[in-house]
This record gives structure tokens, C-alpha cells and sequence, in this order.
């Protein structure tokens, strides 16, 4: 009959629509209202078997972020040097594909040979693609990707996204926050 | 709704001192920024992101913006999302021109800011704020969904901010838009013609 | 290697009896074939020894002499048969006025990649019906991918650049250049110096669309004096493929003439990959379809691994199939999304396909580190291993979720509705596809079984049991039955992976970001969720491309485009777009 197929699409809508009152119904079961959007509940709710409303309330709730996620690069500070063990090798700079990495390394004032260490460094945010080959190919473990997203300006000129070595250092508690396993890993092989 | 646990930009001093904001500004602001109709079109990328942070997942319903209008002459936010190009350019800047005012710009994504990772192709705009104003920046590549909600929250801490009285699209006199570049043996961008750094260095 | 000469000899050896002095070897890989002999080579090929398929046509350019030839312009063409790989026919042209005779009379599907080689080298094709620019615009100066050119921002031939480090200081770009901008213009552009275009100019970039479009139509016979309107779709419209902009030439509302109009989104990505270093080139590929990231690297990377000859281990293919399986599933509910917005569905069916997207993604983003650009794979391997939360979630989606939501998606969308609006619309016969070099659900739907996980098996695939997805009428109603097997194909796939997976490395050797890759060429394709997706690599021993070509899906499946519309009306032309499943990033690159 010419209306059967119709109504078999209206009824998935028809069936979503329903799904998400009887998901919200048995949050309600289980602790009353506002449980559906408590901290517990967002993973089930983002989880292949959540069935319901599958939206994340942002900003109030907010998705927990995976370790590998890469945003923009930070420097480590390391807490007993006050210094990230950057050696201003060089290699970010090479590996960066859009090349928006400087590095300015620094110089003995008294003897004039270079140390190992950097002057100025500077990645162009605006630039960056967050590929994380910085991070992967430091053999210093000095460079790592942060998991801050929240970063809108107002402005793009005088350097806004130029960033410099104090934008750009962390300390490493904050890298292994947000990198447990990664840390752990790099823990073990000292 | 309140922005508590997100991080807001800092309002520059020249949005924030020095404008009296009467309970009349308020109220014409609140409901202006609970109603603001992004421009149903996108570049590249970003424009998948801006589209998932429009779905289910991310849901732009709640701030109002679901209701995305293919019209620009229906728009108030052109979300430019992804890489300008020289072809592009023409009909971006004409776009801004055939929203109405109040319109705002959102610049997502890295390509959007400065040309991205694309910067030195010889077919790519170095960002559109060559080409039109923009209000906000949005840095990524892509930016998340939640990255380009933390930007609409900035742009309504902006939007807050604005007295009737001094706005420019409330003043008299006819606001002639901005001149559309044409397709030449490069793009010839009619800006460059009024002041270019060599006219200007001699 | 051995396997592409042994059929390469033999097929010398038939042309030099039929052709004799037409043709020798190559310097890696195929055959050198004479100018003036091939059309009448190329269409022996076709008629005789089976290449039906003409899947790429490149330009490259040779300044200084090579090992066995002297400096020219370079025309390379790849060829295929219903199974194995590439013949590759290389045409020489002189440097001063490159010219080779056209083969759209033999292969239509080189009408599109034609075009572009003229337009980014430069070499002009004799013969052929419609020689304009299609990615950059009539009027611009200049052949881009010469060797001799440098953009405006241009720093140096390859990266990585010495002004980054030891000594570093941070310039913009925009600092460098003479006008502050991306922008250069001829040195007689202007008189006076203040950048005004000379007296008397005018845009040539609309004048060259339309033009041809009204020629091409004759009268449309009818006896009330009716006109024909020109309409442009795009390149800003509400369905959601991007920046593609459409001239049709309509009689009411039936249309005569349609022609893509591309360029809107060319980023330069082979320009930029003949800077990049190797490794580098990996992260910009994400950026060509970016609804389906992980296909576009795994093609890079088995065209790499084919220059390089390294085989990643096993752990690393399985993870590599289940990527490119989920993210075949992820597009094609995405397209099936997207369609049902362009149909009339407004909204809802772009939700239902973005949702089973988002948890796609959650497993992209836990693995590769981003939701979109994942940038996971490296040459010889992936770049790191899956996280525990990874298999669980994995299982949980393929196992239960994911069918589900097929047959919800597939009761969502086959209905009377849909059948009146698909079936019997755009119709396109066998011969016309193939000839057309159109490949994906846009061939398979015609009723030709050519999927080059099966035709040139690579990675895994061939230790699978699956089967290919086709569809015999060749209407928008069968794409999308070829789309949805393909799923529940993907799915089975995806059940058996996930059951083996084994343990073990996931790289062979070390990853180095300055890789230096041996001299020699190779084409190597994947079968990505919208069609055949190549990538032509050509390697002079350094550690940048020497050419880095894309074969992309989408660009080649346009060019169909203009055939299937005609004689429908403007709201069919929004479903067979739709249909054809395109994505601007790749299009334009």
C-alpha cells in the first residue's frame, strides 16, 4: 500500500522521539531529577550504549578529553631545573609541516659558544595544525601537547598568537595530569 | 545559562570602560544575543566541525542558533570556517555586504586567522580580516565543537557590551559595504589600491 | 618491481608489432610512447589489450636532463585492467611549447584531468573540446606547479627552511612580501604604481564560464520563442558539500547544460607537498577529504611504503583495516545524512548519520589524538598503539550499536518518498562509467564489480572474507543500496579484524621525520570510501617529493557530472550531487 514506507520512516522519529523520555524516565529512577546531566551519567549517556538525548551540555558539562588528544604544544618545566630540558636541537623546527616553529639558540654571553639550551623559541599558533610531530619527534621529551581548547581572542595582531617560551611552559605536574600513561611510560625508561 | 566553568577571553578596555549600558541596552542585547542566526555556509574542514557542533552531540538549539539560514540577507553571524581562497574571496566579502546590520564575524579556524597551514600558497587569502572585520578569533585545526561554543560565549560578552546609542549600524548615513574584489592576473583587491606600503614608503 | 615489468615487457612486445617505434621503456616504471603514435596506441590499448580505465593524467616537470632523457615537460597516464595494477604511459613534450595530442576522444575521464595539467603546468592538449583553466581562473598568470614558479611567500625549494633554527627569529610572512600581501601582479599591471588595473580592463574569470555553456547548447526546437536562463548554484548554497558552484543552461526548469565550476577551495596541496618533507605530506592529506581522514593517509602511506619497499607488520595492517573500515561506515552515514538534507529532510537525517559520526570519533580521537585530522599513519606502520579503552568501545559499536543503526538508517530513508525521488533518476550505463573513470558507489551502482581492495588487493584485505557491493541500474536509488551494503561489507569486515587482531610492533623500523626515499616513482591507491583515491609519487633520492601528485575521487567523478544532469530538473541536480558523494577538499586540493 502506497503510505507503509512513510510511515515506517515516522515511526524511527516517531521511536527516537519516544527513546528519549523512557531514558530520562529511568535517570529519573535512579536518583531523581537532574541525574540525567550529573557527572555520573555523561559517560554512560556518551557511551555506545546510551540510547536518549545525546547531548553534552556545554559549558556546564563537560566532555572529559582522551590523553592523545593534541590541541597546541607546550614546553615542560621540569620542578628541579626551573628550566624544560629543551636543547634547542632543532628538530621541532624541522618536523613542523607548516613550519611555524622559530628557535633562537642561546649563546654563552662570556665565552661566546652556543649552550644547549634555548634563547627564544616561538610557534605561530595561527599557523600550527596541531599534528603533534613537535611532540613526537623531540628526543627530550621537552615538548608535549596540551589539551586546552578554550582559547578565543578578540585580537590577532602584536603577537597575539605569536607565542613565546613563557606562553608556551608548563610545569610538569600539567603534563602528567594529562598524560598518565605517557608519563608513567617516560618514569620507567629513566 | 551561565559561563561559569568555561574560561572567557579577556574583554579588551576599548569594548569595556567608558559605555553607560542603560537597562534599555540590556535588555535589546539579551535578547539580540539569545537569537543570533549563524549564515548556513562553509568553506572547508571547519565547516564539518561547525556542522557537528550544530547536531545532536553539541546542539546549537540551546543558544538559539539552530535556526541557520541559508540567506544572508536573513543572518546576523557569518562564521567563516576554513580556508579563504583567492576565488572564494569575491564571494565572501559579497556575502558580508548582503547581510543585514547588526551582523558579527567569527573567524574559525587556523586558515580563517592567518591562511593556516595553507599560509604559503600562492591561491590562499593570509586571513579574512584582509577582506572583512571580524569580532572573534577561534584557533585550531580544526577547532573542537566546544572550542567554537567558548567563541560564540565571547562573542555575547562582546555583544553585552554595546549601547544603542554609539553603535555604528545605528547612526545615520548609508553604509556602502566593503568594495568586492575582482579575479585578475592575482586576485586585485580594491583596499590595496588606496594605500599600499610602496606608495607609502616613497 | 618485477611484477610491473613482467606485464610491461609483454606489452611492448605487442605494440612493437603493431606499432612499431612507438614505443620503449621508461626510466622506472611503464612505457615512453611517441607523440604523434598515441591516440592510435592509446586506443588499441583500449580496444585490444583491455584498459578500459584512464585513472590519472599528470604533468611533470623536468628542468635539468634525468639518467636516460633529456629536460622536458612529462605526461603520464595510468591505465587499468579489471585486475592488477598500473600501465603507466609517459609522453615526452618539448619545454618551450608543450603540447600532446588529447585523449578524450579514447578515455573521457581525461577531460577533467586535462584541463588541470594545463592549468597548473602548463602542457596544452591538441584536440581537446574545451581547454580552460578549472582551478585557477582565466586570467591568472602564470603555471603554478613549474618548477621555475615561486608564490609570493615563497622562503626556499624545500623545507625544512634555515631561517627557523639555530638562529630563529620569528618573521611573518606577510613582512616579506613586497606588498604586505599574498598578492603579485605582472610588472605592466599598472602605470603609476598605485596597483589600479590599466584602462579599459575587465575580469576575464565570469566571461570564460559562461561563454562556452552557450555555445555548446543548439536551439531547444520549440515554437513559442522561449529564452533559456543561465543559473549558478553555489558556490554558497544550504547543501552541505562545500564550495562547489554549478552553471546550468535551463529551459524552465528542466536542464540543457551543467558544468561543474571548481577552484574554490584549491589550496595548493601539491605545490606545498613538493616543499614538504616526506613525512611531512601526511598531516596536509588529511586535509583533502576531510570527512574521511584516515583513508586519505592510508593511501599516502601505501603509496610511500611501495616507493620505499618497507611492509608494516601485521598489527599494524589490522589496525589500519579497522580504521579505514570504520571510517567508510562514518561516510557513508554521513552521506546518507547529507543526502536526506539536500532531499527536503531538513535536519533529521544529517542528525541521525552525525550522531554514529561523533562515536566514530570518539574512537579516532582516543587512538590518533584528534577528532578529524588524525594524521595516524606513518610509513612503515601507525604512529602509536591502540589505548585499552580502544577494543571494548570497538566491540561495543560493531557488535551491537552500529548494525542496529544501519537498518534504522536504511528504514529511514527507503520509502515511497525516496523512490520516486531516486529511482530511474540519472541513469548511468556501464560504458559511460568506466569510460568516465568514475569509481566508488558511483560505479559500483551501474552494475561494475570493481572495488580495488579486489582488483589490487593491498594491506590485509585479500585475508578477509567480504564481498563487493554492486548495484545493476545505476540510478540514485542504487548508490545508495550499493552505499548501505557496503556498510554491512564493512561491518563484517570490521567483526573479523577485531576477532584476529594481532599482537605485536606497530612499525617496522624507526620513524624518522626527514626520511630520504629511494629514486623511482610508484602510484599506489586505496579504495577510500568515495572512490579510487592516488597518489603519484616521484622520488629523486632527497628527502622532499620530487612531483606529488593526488587522484582524487571526487574530481573525476565530476566530471560525469554534466552528462547525468542533463534533461532533469534543477531539484534532481541538488540529489545527484548528492549522490555522487563529493568532498571540495579533495576536488580542489
Amino acid at each position: 500500500m502506497y503510505g507503509i514506507g512513510v510511515l515506517k520512516t515516522l515511526s524511527v522519529t516517531f521511536g527516537r522521539f519516544l527513546m528519549t523520555y523512557v531514558d530520562d524516565a529511568r535517570w529519573f529512577l535512579k536518583g531523581g531529577f537532574g541525574k540525567r546531566y550529573s557527572p555520573e551519567a555523561l559517560p554512560v549517556r556518551q557511551s555506545p550504549g546510551g540510547r536518549g538525548v545525546f547531548t553534552v551540555q556545554y559549558p556546564e558539562e563537560k566532555l572529559p578529553l582522551p590523553e592523545n588528544y593534541r590541541s597546541f604544544p607546550f614546553q615542560v618545566i621540569d620542578p628541579e631545573t626551573g628550566k624544560s630540558p629543551c636543547t634547542a636541537c632543532g628538530i621541532c623546527a624541522q618536523a613542523c609541516p607548516p613550519q611555524c616553529i622559530w628557535v633562537v639558540r642561546a649563546t654563552d654571553p662570556e665565552t661566546g659558544k652556543s649552550k644547549r639550551e634555548p634563547a627564544e623559541f616561538y610557534i605561530d599558533v595561527s599557523v600550527c595544525m596541531s599534528c603533534g610531530f613537535c611532540a613526537e619527534f623531540c628526543p627530550f621529551d621537552a615538548i608535549k601537547m596540551d589539551h586546552d581548547y578554550e582559547i578565543a581572542t578578540y585580537k590577532r595582531g602584536d603577537g597575539e598568537y605569536l607565542w613565546g617560551l613563557e606562553r608556551l611552559s608548563k610545569p610538569l605536574a600539567h603534563h602528567a595530569a594529562i598524560h598518565p600513561t605517557a608519563y608513567a611510560a617516560e618514569q620507567a625508561e629513566k | 545559562m551561565t559561563a561559569q566553568n568555561s574560561r572567557l577571553p579577556e574583554v579588551p578596555p576599548e569594548l569595556q570602560g567608558n559605555v553607560r549600558l542603560m537597562p534599555w541596552d540590556k535588555l535589546y542585547n539579551w535578547g539580540r544575543k539569545r537569537s543570533l542566526w549563524p549564515l548556513f555556509t562553509g568553506l572547508a574542514c571547519c565547516a564539518i566541525e561547525f556542522i557537528a557542533g550544530a547536531a545532536s552531540r553539541f546542539d546549537m538549539g540551546r543558544f538559539g542558533m539552530d535556526l541557520a539560514r541559508a540567506s544572508p540577507r536573513q543572518a546576523d553571524l557569518y562564521i567563516i570556517s576554513g580556508t579563504v581562497t583567492k576565488r572564494m574571496a569575491p564571494q565572501v566579502v559579497r556575502l558580508y555586504n548582503q547581510m543585514a546590520e547588526p551582523k558579527y564575524v567569527i573567524a574559525m579556524g587556523a586558515c580563517a586567522i592567518s591562511g593556516g597551514p595553507f599560509k604559503e600558497a600562492y591561491n590562499v587569502v593570509s586571513g579574512v580580516d584582509k577582506l572583512i572585520p571580524v569580532d572573534v578569533y577561534v584557533p585550531g585545526c580544526p577547532p573542537r565543537p566546544e572550542a567554537l561554543y567558548n567563541a560564540i560565549l565571547a562573542l555575547y560578552a562582546k555583544m553585552e557590551r554595546e549601547p544603542i546609542s554609539s553603535m555604528p549600524w545605528y547612526q545615520e548615513g548609508e553604509n556602502e559595504g566593503i568594495p568586492v574584489p575582482c579575479l585578475g592576473p592575482d586576485l586585485v583587491d580594491w583596499k590595496l589600491t588606496e594605500q599600499t606600503p610602496l606608495e607609502r614608503s616613497k | 618491481m618485477s611484477e610491473e615489468t613482467k606485464p610491461t615487457a609483454e606489452i611492448l612486445s605487442t605494440l612493437e608489432e603493431h606499432f612499431p617505434g612507438a614505443a620503449q621503456p621508461a626510466e622506472y616504471e611503464g612505457l615512453v610512447v611517441a607523440p604523434d603514435r598515441l591516440v592510435d596506441v592509446a586506443a588499441f590499448l583500449r580496444d585490444e589489450m583491455g584498459y578500459a580505465y584512464l585513472s590519472c593524467v599528470t604533468g611533470v616537470d623536468y628542468p635539468e636532463p634525468t639518467a636516460q632523457f633529456p629536460a622536458r615537460f612529462e605526461t603520464v597516464y595510468h591505465l587499468f585492467r579489471s585486475h592488477g595494477g598500473p600501465l603507466t604511459l609517459h609522453v615526452h613534450a618539448d619545454r618551450d611549447e608543450p603540447s600532446v595530442p588529447s585523449l578524450v576522444s579514447v578515455w573521457p575521464s581525461a577531460n577533467v584531468h586535462e584541463r588541470e595539467t594545463w592549468d597548473l603546468m602548463g602542457i596544452r592538449f591538441e584536440d581537446h573540446p574545451d581547454l580552460r583553466r578549472i582551478l585557477l581562473w582565466e586570467g591568472y598568470e602564470g603555471h603554478p606547479l613549474r618548477k621555475d614558479f615561486h608564490e609570493v611567500y615563497y622562503e626556499a625549494d624545500h623545507k625544512p627552511f634555515s631561517s627557523r633554527h639555530p638562529d630563529g627569529q620569528p618573521v611573518q610572512a606577510e613582512e616579506r612580501a613586497p606588498l604586505g600581501r599574498n598578492l603579485r601582479y605582472p610588472p605592466d599591471w599598472s602605470e603609476g604604481g598605485d596597483l589600479n588595473p590599466p584602462e579599459g580592463w575587465e575580469p576575464q574569470a565570469e566571461v570564460a564560464i559562461y561563454d562556452p555553456l552557450e555555445e555548446r547548447t543548439g536551439g531547444n526546437g520549440r515554437p513559442m520563442p522561449t529564452e533559456q536562463i543561465v543559473l549558478n548554484f553555489g558556490p554558497q548554497h544550504p547543501s552541505t558539500h562545500g564550495v562547489l558552484r554549478m552553471v546550468a543552461r535551463l529551459d524552465g526548469e528542466t536542464v540543457q547544460e551543467l558544468e561543474p565550476v571548481l577552484g574554490y577551495l584549491h589550496r595548493c596541496h601539491e605545490k606545498i607537498g613538493e616543499r614538504n618533507v616526506w613525512l611531512a605530506n601526511m598531516p596536509f592529506t588529511d586535509r583533502l577529504d576531510y570527512i574521511c581522514s584516515m583513508s586519505n593517509n592510508f593511501g599516502y602511506a601505501v603509496a610511500a611504503e611501495k616507493l620505499m619497499g618497507v611492509k608494516p607488520p601485521e598489527r599494524a595492517e589490522y589496525i589500519r583495516v579497522i580504521m579505514a573500515e570504520l571510517t567508510r561506515i562514518l561516510n557513508h552515514m554521513v552521506v546518507v545524512g547529507f543526502f536526506t538534507n539536500d532531499i527536503g529532510v531538513y535536519l533529521t537525517g544529517m542528525l541521525y548519520g552525525l550522531e554514529e559520526r561523533e562515536l566514530i570519533l570518539d574512537l579516532f580521537e582516543m587512538a590518533s589524538g584528534s577528532r578529524m585530522m588524525c594524521n595516524y599513519f606513518r610509513f612503515g606502520g601507525v604512529a602509536r598503539d591502540l589505548p585499552e579503552e580502544f577494543l571494548p568501545m570497538a566491540k561495543e559499536l560493531v557488535y551491537e550499536r552500529l548494525p542496529r543503526r544501519v537498518e534504522e538508517m536504511d528504514r529511514f530513508l527507503f520509502n515511497e518518498i525516496f523512490e520516486v525521488r531516486g529511482k530511474g533518476v540519472s541513469v548511468l550505463p556501464a560504458e559511460t562509467a568506466v569510460a568516465y573513470g568514475c569509481t566508488g558507489p558511483l560505479l559500483r551502482a551501474s552494475g561494475v564489480p570493481y572495488d580495488v581492495r579486489r582488483a589490487e588487493p593491498y594491506s590485509v584485505y585479500d585475508e578477509f572474507d567480504w564481498d563487493v557491493a554492486v548495484a545493476y541500474n545505476g540510478d540514485v536509488y542504487d548508490r545508495f543500496v550499493v552505499r548501505f551494503e557496503e556498510m554491512r561489507q564493512s561491518l563484517r569486515i570490521l567483526r573479523q579484524a577485531l576477532e584476529r587482531l594481532p599482537d605485536g610492533p606497530i612499525q617496522e623500523g624507526k620513524s624518522r621525520h626527514n626520511v630520504k626515499m629511494p629514486e623511482g616513482e610508484a602510484y599506489g591507491r586505496v579504495e577510500a570510501p568515495k572512490g579510487e583515491l592516488g597518489f603519484y609519487l616521484v622520488s629523486d633520492g632527497g628527502r622532499n617529493p620530487y612531483r606529488y601528485r593526488v587522484r582524487s575521487p571526487s574530481f573525476t567523478n565530476l566530471g560525469v557530472l554534466g552528462e547525468m544532469c542533463r534533461g532533469h530538473l534543477v531539484a534532481d541536480v541538488v540529489a545527484i550531487l548528492a549522490s555522487i558523494d563529493i568532498t571540495l577538499g579533495e576536488v580542489d586540493r
